[in-house]
C-alpha cells in the first residue's frame, strides 16, 4: 500500500487552500495538463511529492511522469493512464478515511469536489504530462503577420470566451493614455487639439513615433526597470548611508532612448566589465551587480553578509530575467520548481568575483565625467601622470646631494644610538593633571590643566653609569595646535628639573645636575610681555628656580623638541632603589605645561653635554637599522624629504592637487571590478552561514534549464557566459518574462498575472499563444524593445475604449481577456510629474544627481550614523520628475510611499496599486502639490480669458484633457465664489497660503484672488480623473 | 499586486455592493460629508464604506485579545540587568568565559576577542506574590509583577540591529515581508473608525545610543499598502501631511474636499469605476483624520492623576507620553500599537545606560498596565515588552555586546497567564536551555491570542503561501490562559 500516513510531517509545511478553481469552462474540451492539472498538483501535492528531493514522501514524485506512473514505495501506482479506478491518486483523494485522505487534512489544502473530478477526468483522458509551459521554448503562432498578430491572438481567445472587443477609445482619451504610457507625461492641450484635428490615416502612428523618439520615453521605461533591479541611492541596511550610483540610472534611461537591444542591455549590466575593451557606459552598466543592500553596521560578520549578498544577487537574476522565485533554494531544493540548492549556490558563484568590501563603506567608484568634463579630466590626469613619471625618474644629477643627505642621516642615526628610551613605572602630577603613559613610553597630560604644575615620574629601571637624561617634547593631536605644550598654541615652559634617587617610600637624595642644552631656545620676549631668562641651562640653577626662567618653547608650536641635561657625576642606581624626576612648571599664567613628552638616558657624556641633534625620521631610522641593499629605500626617502628634491615634489603635489580638485567635481559610480581571487562558495545547509562544511561549488547554469550545449566545456563560466545564456534563444524564460512585464505597462496586468513567478506556482498565462508570440517576435527582432512597444500600442486591442457597459465589467472585472482597455491610477512618480506639468513647473532636464523634493521636517529622525538633515533642492532641481527623487531605502520620500513606490530593498517586478487616505493627504497638503496648485492658478489667471466659467473650462481641459460638463463647472464655480469672498475678507490668510513653496510669487496678482483660484486648482489636481490613466 | 484572494474578493464584493445599491454615489460623498464638521460625529459612524472586515472571517480559536500594544525596546536590552538574575555570573565576574558556553555561536563585535564574564551591574530583588526576581531598578514594574509573564528563554536568528529588527517584526531577514502589525490588521481589520488600524510611535533615550530604525519595520510588504503602520510623530504633523496648508481654514479645506468628492461622484456616474467610490471614502477618512488625530494626540484633557501615574507632560515626546497615547489608541479601537523606545544599545557604560532606561520606562510600563486594568481593558489587550535581541554575559569594556542565544521578553494582558516565569537561560545567562522559544513562537502565540491559527493566516507570495511565521512557529501554550 502507498505510505501516505506520516501526517505530522506534512503539517510542517504551511500550505493552505487558496487557488480559486478555474475549471468551470473546461468541461467541454480535453483537459490541458499545464493549465488545468499542474496548478492543482503544484499547490496541493508538490510540497511532499515534488522537486524537493529531501522532502519526497513514499518515493513518489507527481511532478515527473516517470515517477507518477510507476510503482511507488508502497507498490501502488499513482497514475494509471486511462484507468482512474486503478490509480492510487484517485483512491486517496476520494478516501473518507482521514488517515488516508490526500492532501492530509492538516495541510489545510483540501481539494474541492470539482478539483477531484478534474484530476479523475485527466487520468481518464490518458493522464498525459506536459513540460511546464514556461520551461518549454516558446513557439510562434504561424501565418500571422506581425502587425496584426496581437489583435488576431486576442480575438481568437475572445471568441472562445464569447466576448467581443470594445469600440476604439475617443481621441482625447487615446492621446492621454499613450502619452502617459510612453513618456509618463500628459499631452498638452495643444497636442490634444492637433491630434483631434488630424484626420489623416496615420495620425496615430505619427503620434506614437513622436513619443517613441522623445527623450522622456527612456525615463518612462526606466521606472519599472529601476524597481525590478532595486536601484536606490542608499545602501539599505542600518545606517542606510548614501552611495554613488545615479550614473547607472542615467545609463538605463539612455539605453531605452537609444533602443539598445535587450540582449546587449543584459550583457552590459551583468558583465559590462568583462566585455572586450569596455566603454565607460558599459562599465557604468555593471553597477547592476552593486545595487544590492549592503551594511556598515559594527559587529556584522563577513560570512553572514557574504551569504546575504550572494543570495540577494541570485534572487535578482531570478526576478529580473528568469521570472523565478528561486530564493527558497537558499535553504532547500525548490518545492515546486526543479531549482535545486546546488543550482542556487552555483549561480551565486558567478558573482564571487565581484570586488567589494563586505562590511563597511562602499568605495567612491569609477569617475564618470560628462561630455564637458571628459577633456579636462583627461588633461589633469595626464599632467599628474607626467609629474609622477618625472618624480620617479633616476635624477642622477642629484647623486652628490643624495650622498650628502645619506651621510647626514647616518650621523643623526649614530647620535640617536647613544640614547636609550625609558618609560616611567608611575606618572603623577602634584596639582591634579592626569598623566597617561602610552605604549611608546611617552607621557600624555589630560584633564585638568592647572596654572602651575609639577610632574613626578618614577623610574624603577636599573641604571648604570648614566651621564645624563633627555626629555623629548612631542606633538600630539589631543593638544592645542598639536602641542607639544598645553598652553595657547601648544606652548610650554619648564621651570626646573630635579633628579632624586632612593628607596621607594623613603626620603630621596638629590642628584646634582651640571648643564642643560636644547634644540630650541626662546630668543624673543614672550608674547604676553613676560621677561625672563629662557635658556635651557636655567633649569639647572641648583634649586633656585624662578617663574621667570626655564626652558620655554613658545614660538615653535607643533614640532618636536629635545632637552638634554648632564649629571655632575656618573649615576648608577642599584636594585631596590628608584629614580624620581620632577619637572616643575611655575610660570603660572596660562597652564603652559608640557603636553606630551618622553625620557631617554645616555651613558655618553658627549651626548649629554651638547646641543642635541634632531632625531632622524622614524622611517629613515628603520631603513638604516635594516639589512641588505637599502639604497632604493633611502632614495625614496630622499625624494620625500630632502630640500634638494623639493622642486619635483612640489610639482607632483601641485599636479595631484589639481587632479584631485577636479575629480571631486566629477560624478562617480560604483561599478563591477573583478577581484583577483573569487570568494569560495559553498552550499550552505539550510542557508546557515555558520556551517562551513557544505560542498564547494563553481559557477554553473541551472541544470534543469541549461542544455548540455550551453554548458561551455573546458572553461569555468563567468558572468558574461551567464548573461549570454540568459539572452540566448535556448533560454525559454527571459523573453517571456520581459514581455509579460512590458504588457503590464500597457494593459495594467501581465498576461500571466504573477510577474515575478512564471514557475509552477505562478499563473499560466491567460493567453499563452499571445505571450509566446510576443516572446518570439522580441527575439526575432533582435531584442528590439521599441519595436515591441510600437506593435503593442498600435494594436487595436490597445486602442480600445476602457469605458464599457457594466455587464462586461462584471463578466471580467480584472480585464484579463482584453475585451477593453484598463483604467488605473498613475504610478507614484507620474502623479507628481502630471501635477508639475499641469502647473507648468516641471523641469524637462534628463538625468543627473538625485534631487530632494520638499519633505516634512524630522522625517529622517530615526536615521543614525550619522544623523541626517534634509535640505530641499533649490531652483529648477525642485521641479524634476519623480524618478529623480533621492531614493532613501529605509525612509523613502513619503509622497512616493503613499502612492506605492517600492523601497527597492528587494527586486520589485510589480507594484501595489492602492487607494488609501494618505494619498488624499499628500495631494491636499504636501507643499509640492499646494505649490503646484498655486502655480496652476497663476497660469489660469494669466493664460486664460473671459468669464470665470470660461476660465474654469480652460483650467479643466488643462488638468484632465477634456471639456467639462456644465455641472462640473458649476461645482467649481461655487467653490471659487465662496473662497473669493472669504480670502477677500482675510487677506493675511490669503497671503500666507500663496507663499507655499520656493517658486517666485506673481507680483501682479491679488493674493486673495490667487488664493481662491489656488483652491480651485487644488480641487482639479486632486480629481480621481486627473491621476487616472484610462 | 493584491496577491490575496481574500482581498481580491473584498474588492469584488465592494463593487457588487454598489451594483445592488444602484448608482447612488452622486449623493453619497456629499451626504456623509455634511456631518464631518460636527465634532461629536468624530467617534461615531465610519466613513461611508471602505471598511476592510479582515481576512479571517471566522476565528480559528476563541480570541482572548482584541488588540496588541507591542513595546519594542530598540537596541537590545540586557536581560542580565533587567529580568534574568544570574548569581553564578556575579561569582564569575572577571573570569574567562568558559568556551563550552560560546563555541560555535554567533558573536558580533567581540569576534576574536578574549571573552570575560561580566557580573550584573545591579542587585535583584523579589517582587509580587510570585516572588519573581527582578532588577532593583524596576520597582514600578515589580509592583505589577503579578500581572506579567516573564519569558527568559527567548532566542532570535540575527545578531545585528537591522536584520534583527526585520526578523522580530516580519519573521524574515529578507526585506519586503509584511510586519506583524500589518498581518494583524490584514487578518482582523480594525475597529478604529477614523484612525489607521496599525499605529507606530517612537521615542528617543537620553543615553545617546539611539540606533537607527527603518520604516520597513512597520511596512506592509507584499500586503496592500492600506495595512502599513502609520507613524504618529511627536513633532510636526503627527501624521505626515495631516496639516491643512497655511492660511486655509478647516471649513475651507472641507469645501475643497467636498468639491473633489462631488466632482468624483459625478464622474463615477459617467464612467462607473469602483475605484472612485473608494477614492471618495479615502478623502472622507483623510478629512476626518485631520481632526481625530490632533484630538488623539492632545493629552491636555487627561486628568492630572493620569499624567502623574505615567509621569509625563503633554507634548514631551517621552516614552511615558507614548504609553499614554497607546492607551488612548487602544480605547479608540486601533488594532496594533507599536511603541519604539530607543537607546538600549549598551556596548559601553551599561550601568549608567540602564539607569537612564529604567527612569524612562519603569513607571510608564506600570502605568500603562494599571491604567488598562482600571479601565477593564487589560483583559483583552495583549502587551508585549521585547527588544530585537539581548546582550552578552561577557564584558565589552564596561558594557555588553549583542546577543541572540538567550534573552528575556515579557507579556501581559489578554490571555496571558499572569505572574509566571517561562523558560530559563543557562547559569551564566548565555543560552536559552529550558523551553527555548524563538521569534516565530512569539508571533504564533500572539496570533493565537487574537484568535488566529498562524498556519492559516497566509497570502500567496512568490509561489508560496507566505505567513508571518515562515515555515515554523508554535504557540507557547504554557503561557496562555
Amino acid at each position: 500500500m502507498m505510505r501516505f500516513t506520516l501526517k505530522s510531517r506534512f503539517a510542517a509545511i504551511a500550505l493552505s487552500a487558496g487557488l480559486c478553481s478555474t475549471f468551470s469552462s473546461s468541461a467541454a474540451r480535453k483537459l490541458d495538463f499545464n493549465s488545468d492539472i499542474r496548478p492543482l498538483l503544484s499547490d496541493r501535492c508538490f510540497a511532499c511529492h515534488g522537486p524537493d528531493a529531501k522532502k519526497v514522501k513514499g518515493n513518489l514524485r507527481l511532478d515527473q511522469p516517470e515517477s507518477a506512473t510507476k510503482a511507488a514505495k508502497s507498490g501502488k501506482i499513482a497514475v494509471v493512464s486511462g484507468h482512474p479506478s486503478d490509480s492510487e491518486l484517485v483512491r486517496r483523494i476520494l478516501s473518507s478515511d482521514p488517515e488516508e485522505l490526500m492532501p492530509p487534512p492538516e495541510t489545510h489544502k483540501p481539494l474541492t469536489a470539482a478539483d477531484k473530478e478534474v484530476l479523475k477526468r485527466w487520468i481518464q483522458e490518458g493522464g498525459q504530462y506536459q513540460g511546464h509551459w514556461a520551461y518549454t521554448p516558446p513557439v510562434k503562432a504561424s501565418g500571422v503577420p506581425s502587425a496584426q498578430a496581437i489583435d488576431h491572438l486576442v480575438r481568437v481567445r475572445l471568441s472562445e470566451q464569447g466576448l467581443a472587443p470594445a469600440p476604439p477609445a475617443d481621441r482625447r482619451t487615446l492621446i492621454r493614455r499613450v502619452s502617459f504610457d510612453l513618456v509618463g507625461l500628459p499631452p498638452t492641450p495643444a497636442e490634444i487639439t492637433a491630434f483631434e484635428g488630424d484626420t489623416s490615416q496615420d495620425a496615430y502612428q505619427h503620434l506614437v513615433d513622436r513619443l517613441l523618439a522623445s527623450p522622456h520615453f527612456g525615463e518612462r521605461m526606466a521606472i519599472g526597470w529601476l524597481d525590478v533591479v532595486r536601484f536606490a541611492d542608499t545602501i539599505g541596511y542600518h545606517s542606510d548611508n548614501p552611495r554613488n550610483i545615479w550614473p547607472y540610472r542615467d545609463y538605463v534611461i539612455r539605453s531605452f532612448n537609444q533602443n539598445k537591444p535587450f540582449d546587449q542591455f543584459t550583457r552590459e549590466q551583468i558583465a559590462g566589465d568583462l566585455l572586450p575593451n569596455p566603454s565607460l557606459d558599459q562599465r557604468v552598466a555593471s553597477a547592476f551587480n552593486r545595487l544590492l543592500l549592503t551594511t556598515e553596521e559594527g559587529g556584522a560578520q563577513s560570512k553572514d553578509y557574504e551569504a546575504r549578498y550572494l543570495t540577494d544577487r541570485v534572487r535578482a537574476i531570478g526576478a529580473v530575467w528568469l521570472g523565478q522565485t528561486i530564493g527558497c533554494a537558499q535553504c532547500h531544493d525548490h518545492k515546486f520548481d526543479p531549482f535545486t540548492s546546488r543550482d542556487f549556490y552555483s549561480m551565486g558563484a558567478f558573482f564571487a568575483d565581484v570586488k567589494e568590501t563586505i562590511i563597511g563603506r562602499r568605495e567612491d567608484g569609477l569617475l564618470v565625467p560628462n561630455e564637458a568634463q571628459a577633456p579636462e579630466l583627461d588633461r589633469v590626469q595626464r599632467l599628474a601622470m607626467a609629474a609622477q613619471a618625472d618624480y620617479d625618474g633616476t635624477h642622477e644629477e642629484l647623486n652628490p646631494a643624495f650622498q650628502r643627505w645619506v651621510d647626514t642621516q647616518k650621523t643623526l642615526f649614530a647620535n640617536e644610538q647613544r640614547w636609550t628610551r625609558i618609560a616611567p613605572a608611575a606618572a603623577e602630577a602634584v596639582s591634579g593633571t592626569e598623566l597617561k603613559v602610552n605604549d611608546d613610553g611617552s607621557i600624555v597630560a589630560r584633564g585638568k590643566n592647572p596654572e602651575q604644575e609639577t610632574y613626578r615620574l618614577r623610574f624603577t629601571n636599573r641604571f648604570d653609569s648614566l651621564a645624563g637624561f633627555r626629555v623629548e617634547a612631542l606633538p600630539d593631536d589631543s593638544l592645542p595646535s598639536h602641542g607639544p605644550g598645553r598652553g595657547t598654541q601648544g606652548r610650554f615652559i619648564v621651570s626646573g628639573v630635579s633628579v632624586l634617587v632612593g628607596k621607594p617610600g623613603e626620603a630621596k637624595r638629590s642628584v646634582p645636575l651640571k648643564s642643560a642644552h636644547a634644540t630650541f631656545e626662546e630668543s624673543v620676549p614672550l608674547p604676553d610681555g613676560a621677561r625672563g631668562s629662557w635658556s635651557a641651562n636655567s633649569i639647572v640653577n641648583k634649586g633656585q628656580q624662578s617663574p621667570t626662567s626655564g626652558w620655554a618653547v613658545v614660538s615653535a608650536a607643533g614640532k618636536p623638541q629635545q632637552l638634554v641635561f648632564e649629571l655632575d657625576e656618573a649615576l648608577s642606581v642599584p636594585a631596590g632603589e628608584e629614580v624620581v624626576i620632577e619637572l616643575s612648571q611655575q610660570f603660572g599664567k596660562a597652564g603652559d605645561n608640557l603636553g606630551r613628552f618622553r625620557f631617554s638616558t645616555s651613558a655618553d657624556r658627549a651626548a649629554a653635554s651638547s646641543v642635541p641633534t634632531p632625531l632622524p625620521p622614524g622611517e629613515v631610522a628603520d631603513i638604516l637599522k635594516s639589512e641588505g641593499d637599502i639604497t632604493a629605500k633611502l632614495r625614496s626617502q630622499f625624494k620625500q624629504r630632502a630640500e634638494e628634491f623639493a622642486p619635483w615634489r612640489q610639482r607632483l603635489e601641485a599636479a595631484n592637487k589639481a587632479k584631485n580638485e577636479f575629480e571631486v567635481t566629477v560624478p562617480r559610480c560604483l561599478v563591477t571590478e573583478r577581484s583577483g581571487e573569487p570568494r569560495p562558495v559553498r552550499i550552505l545547509p539550510r542557508g546557515n552561514f555558520l556551517v562551513e562544511t557544505g560542498e564547494l561549488v563553481s559557477p554553473a547554469l541551472p541544470a534543469f534549464l541549461a542544455r548540455q550545449s550551453d554548458r561551455l566545456p573546458g572553461k569555468s563560466p563567468d558572468r558574461l557566459d551567464l548573461a549570454n545564456w540568459l539572452v540566448s534563444r535556448e533560454n525559454p524564460l527571459t523573453a517571456r518574462v520581459t514581455m509579460n512585464r512590458l504588457w503590464k505597462q500597457f494593459f495594467g496586468t501581465g498576461l500571466s498575472k504573477v510577474l515575478d513567478d512564471l514557475g509552477s506556482q505562478g499563473e499560466p498565462p491567460r493567453n499563452q499563444p499571445l505571450l509566446d508570440w510576443l516572446a518570439c517576435e522580441f527575439m526575432d527582432s533582435g531584442w528590439d524593445l521599441k519595436h515591441m512597444v510600437r506593435l503593442i500600442v498600435l494594436s487595436n486591442t490597445y486602442q480600445q475604449s476602457s469605458s464599457v457597459p457594466r455587464e462586461s465589467l462584471t463578466r471580467d472585472p480584472e480585464n484579463r481577456e482584453l475585451a477593453r482597455q484598463g483604467r488605473w491610477r498613475l504610478d507614484a512618480e507620474l502623479v507628481r510629474d502630471n501635477a508639475l506639468s499641469i502647473a507648468g513647473l516641471i523641469s524637462p532636464e534628463i538625468g543627473g544627481p538625485s534631487v530632494r523634493p520638499y519633505q516634512p521636517d524630522g522625517y529622517w529622525e530615526n536615521l543614525n550614523f550619522p544623523q541626517r538633515g534634509y535640505d530641499a533642492s533649490p531652483g529648477s532641481a525642485q521641479y524634476r520628475r519623480g524618478l529623480y527623487t533621492w531614493w532613501q531605502r529605509s525612509f523613502l520620500h513619503p509622497s512616493l510611499v503613499a502612492f506605492d513606490a517600492p523601497s527597492r530593498e528587494e527586486c520589485a517586478a510589480d507594484r501595489n496599486r492602492s487607494n488609501i487616505p494618505q494619498q488624499a493627504l499628500v495631494l491636499l497638503n504636501d507643499p509640492t502639490y499646494v505649490e503646484a496648485a498655486r502655480a496652476f492658478a497663476t497660469r489660469i489667471l494669466r493664460e486664460s480669458q473671459g468669464s470665470p466659467e470660461e476660465r474654469l473650462r480652460w483650467a479643466w481641459s488643462q488638468a484632465v484633457g477634456r471639456i467639462p460638463s456644465d455641472q462640473e463647472v458649476l461645482a467649481l464655480r461655487s467653490l471659487l465664489e465662496k473662497h473669493l469672498a472669504e480670502f477677500g475678507a482675510d487677506h493675511a490668510a490669503a497671503e500666507k497660503y500663496v507663499k507655499t513653496g520656493l517658486s517666485s510669487l506673481p507680483a501682479d496678482l491679488d493674493a486673495a484672488v490667487l488664493a481662491a483660484w489656488t483652491d480651485v486648482a487644488r480641487a482639479l489636481l486632486n480629481l480621481h480623473e486627473t491621476i487616472t490613466r484610462s | 499586486m493584491s496577491a490575496s484572494p481574500e482581498f481580491s474578493q473584498y474588492l469584488a464584493q465592494r463593487q457588487t455592493r454598489r451594483v445592488f445599491l444602484g448608482r447612488t454615489s452622486q449623493g453619497l460623498g456629499a451626504l456623509a460629508l455634511a456631518s464631518l464638521l460636527r465634532p461629536e460625529s468624530l467617534n461615531a459612524a465610519p466613513p461611508s464604506g471602505d471598511r476592510w472586515p479582515g481576512a479571517v472571517r471566522q476565528f480559528h480559536f476563541p480570541p482572548k485579545a482584541k488588540r496588541v500594544i507591542w513595546m519594542t525596546m530598540a537596541g537590545g536590552p540586557s536581560h542580565l540587568e533587567t529580568w534574568d538574575y544570574k548569581p553564578k555570573l556575579v561569582e564569575m565576574h572577571g573570569k574567562p568565559m568558559p568556551e563550552s558556553f560560546t563555541k560555535g555561536k554567533q558573536i558580533a563585535q567581540l569576534q576574536g576577542q578574549k571573552l570575560t564574564c561580566f557580573g550584573p551591574r545591579f542587585k535583584f530583588q523579589r517582587f509580587g506574590n510570585s516572588g519573581v526576581e527582578l532588577c532593583e531598578l524596576f520597582p514600578h514594574i515589580g509592583s505589577v509583577a503579578d500581572e506579567i509573564c516573564w519569558v527568559r528563554s527567548m532566542t532570535t536568528e540575527a545578531i545585528n540591529h537591522d536584520p534583527a529588527h526585520m526578523f522580530m517584526n516580519t519573521g524574515s531577514q529578507i526585506a519586503g515581508r509584511p510586519s506583524m502589525g500589518s498581518w494583524t490588521v490584514y487578518g482582523l481589520g480594525s475597529e478604529a473608525t477614523n484612525l489607521p488600524g496599525f499605529v507606530v510611535l517612537t521615542s528617543l533615550g537620553r543615553g545617546g545610543q539611539n540606533q537607527p530604525i527603518a520604516a520597513r519595520q512597520w511596512a506592509s510588504g507584499f500586503l496592500p499598502s492600506r495595512f502599513q503602520g502609520v507613524h504618529l510623530r511627536g513633532k510636526g504633523d503627527p501624521v505626515l501631511y495631516l496639516g491643512t496648508p497655511a492660511g486655509v481654514t478647516r471649513a475651507q479645506q472641507l469645501d475643497v474636499v467636498q468639491t473633489i468628492n462631488r466632482l468624483n461622484a459625478q464622474r463615477d456616474s459617467v464612467v462607473d469605476d469602483p475605484e472612485i467610490a473608494t477614492r471618495i471614502a479615502q478623502y472622507e477618512m483623510a478629512f476626518q483624520m485631520q481632526a481625530s488625530v490632533p484630538e488623539l494626540m492632545d493629552l491636555s484633557n487627561e486628568p492630572a492623576s493620569i499624567l502623574d501615574l505615567y509621569g509625563c507632560k503633554p507634548g514631551d515626546g517621552s516614552f511615558a507620553s507614548n504609553a499614554l497615547l497607546a492607551r488612548r489608541l487602544a480605547e479608540r479601537g486601533v488594532r496594533f500599537i507599536q511603541l519604539y523606545h530607543k537607546d538600549w544599545d549598551h556596548h559601553g557604560g551599561i550601568k549608567e545606560g540602564i539607569e537612564f532606561k529604567a527612569q524612562e520606562v519603569d513607571r510608564a510600563c506600570m502605568a500603562l498596565i494599571s491604567d488598562l486594568k482600571q479601565r477593564g481593558m487589560l483583559k483583552d489587550t495583549l502587551v508585549v515588552w521585547a527588544g530585537e535581541f539581548g546582550r552578552t554575559p561577557m564584558s565589552q569594556g564596561d558594557g555588553r555586546d549583542h546577543h541572540n542565544a538567550g534573552f528575556s521578553v515579557w507579556l501581559c494582558g489578554g490571555g496571558i497567564r499572569p505572574g509566571t516565569v517561562y523558560g530559563a537561560t543557562d547559569e551564566l545567562g548565555y543560552s536559552a536551555v529550558e523551553n527555548p522559544i524563538d521569534v516565530h513562537d512569539l508571533h504564533a502565540s500572539m496570533l493565537r491570542l487574537l484568535g488566529i491559527d498562524h498556519t492559516q493566516l497566509t497570502v500567496k507570495f512568490q509561489g508560496i503561501d507566505a505567513r508571518l511565521t515562515g515555515i515554523a512557529g508554535n504557540p507557547i501554550k504554557e503561557i496562555l490562559t
